[in-house]
């Protein structure tokens, strides 16, 4: 019987070690749930398998290689949940997603730059004005995008409370089924009302276009827009802030950063790269039978696409294990790859490049208020990061 | 000279950031526009570098 996923790590900032190490790019997997499928741990295989059709992403087909199963695992088993499209194959999930595409392109995504600016640099008034120590997920990291999702979806702010809690038990690994079964349920009955607030009230933003656009269902429009609250929420609060970590604890290089030495649009690459907050991957399921690096893949078995070890693949990314800004970061898999690829991804980009820079520039000396080894990390869940991030300036 | 299958085409933007010169996206689905399907040879690297990033394999580079 093989192993199951490695999931402990060494250090924060590294996968776990038993990712590396072996020049097998594709081993059998053990399942939490006894199946036997496979972990793809390189660059290459990963893009290639996200990249092929023959390879499903519906939920009905799926197994989790963690106990726990994640947000979009919700019901593994079972047909992904209406508008959670994350969990389909096209031509259903091309359907949903061109529904988005318009809304999330790069131009439109470079239009909101001033609005962010905005919002991150109240952020960091209200940051210096309280005076340290600030905990910078708190003060920082969750609020502007969660600011900037609820914004462009058309969700009143004031509301997240519900919603961060909710997304917070979904994607975490210790949840137990009825806690998850709660937050659902509380956090759709919660869009489901907001839908028709849209539908009656419609106002200048993404939930209102699309109940007007009339392309979608009800119950698509409440998935659709649960997908884009948790994605939104938890994917980049947790770059921003497990980033920062790591650019203290490598103050060469929040310097470069600082100073312009290097530009932060690569800067922003490579820390998605060294980080790979997707921490346990994402599977596919075999629709036929596969050969692949030397070995069959049945039809139905799952392959778990180590998306961390992928971005530090020494084939791809000549010193995988060093965190360097200005490297060549180009192609890593972070976003994901094939047409499951990230729909916010540019949306994230401008975020992470406007928050890093201001971060860094409005406090030159920002250091850990508590020792690295006292920084809670989120083992525990499917988006890796901080939990809370002590710092002083 | 550049093909792009906007039927196979996933809105992801990655062309349109890596060569904004030579790739836009559709203002209604995201979907990719090419400005320019014969660029300049100043452009080859970034268009080589956005047919490879292109998750969905939607961009072909055709010898002409």
């Amino acid at each position: 019987m093989p192993d199951l996923l490695p999931t402990t790590r060494v250090d924060p900032f590294d996968p776990p070690p038993e990712l590396f190490g072996t020049d097998q790019p594709l081993r059998p997997l053990a399942y939490p749930d006894g199946h036997e499928g496979w972990l793809v741990t390189s660059h290459t295989l990963a893009k290639a398998v996200l990249a092929d059709q023959r390879f499903s992403s519906k939920l009905e087909l799926r197994r989790t290689p963690v106990r726990r199963p994640v947000v979009d695992d919700f019901r593994v088993g079972e047909p992904a949940a209406p508008g959670f499209f994350i969990a389909m194959d096209p031509p259903d999930h091309t359907r949903l997603r061109r529904q988005l595409t318009g809304q999330f392109t790069v131009r439109r995504m470079n239009q909101l730059t001033p609005r962010i600016e905005q919002i991150v640099a109240e952020h960091l008034d209200a940051m210096e004005q309280a005076g340290p120590p600030a905990d910078l997920v708190q003060a920082f990291a969750l609020p502007i995008p969660s600011l900037v999702i609820c914004e462009l979806l058309g969700v009143p702010y004031a509301d997240r409370a519900e919603f961060q809690q909710a997304s917070s038990v979904l994607l975490g690994l210790d949840s137990t089924d009825e806690q998850a079964a709660v937050a659902m349920k509380s956090i759709t009955g919660y869009l489901a009302g907001l839908v028709g607030r849209k539908r009656a009230e419609p106002e200048d933003d993404l939930l209102s276009g699309l109940t007007e656009a009339g392309e979608l269902s009800d119950d698509e429009l409440v998935g659709v827009a649960l997908l884009l609250l948790v994605a939104g929420h938890e994917t980049t609060a947790n770059m921003l802030g497990l980033g920062t970590f790591a650019l203290l604890q490598h103050p060469e290089q929040a310097e470069a950063l600082r100073s312009g030495a290097v530009p932060v649009d690569n800067a922003v690459e490579e820390l998605m790269r060294y980080l790979s907050v997707i921490q346990f991957g994402t599977t596919r399921t075999a629709l036929e039978d596969v050969e692949l690096a030397g070995r069959l893949i049945t039809k139905g078995q799952v392959l778990t696409l180590s998306l961390p070890a992928a971005n530090r693949d020494p084939e791809k990314f000549p010193n995988p294990a060093e965190l360097d800004l200005g490297g060549d970061a180009h192609g890593h898999l972070a976003f994901g790859h094939g047409v499951h690829q990230c729909l916010g991804q540019q949306l994230a980009r401008i975020e992470m490049r406007i928050g890093y820079a201001a971060l860094f520039e409005r406090f030159p000396g920002l250091s850990l208020a508590v020792p690295p080894s006292e920084v809670p990390v989120r083992d525990d869940m499917a988006i890796y990061g901080v939990h809370r991030l002590p710092v002083s300036w | 000279m550049i093909e792009a299958d906007r039927d196979v085409c996933i809105g992801a933007g990655m062309c349109a950031l890596t060569a904004p010169a030579v790739f836009d996206q559709d203002d209604e689905d995201g979907r990719v526009l090419v400005l320019d399907e014969q660029p300049p040879a100043s452009e080859a690297g970034v268009v080589r570098e956005a047919v490879e990033l292109c998750p969905s394999g939607a961009l072909t580079l055709r010898d002409t």
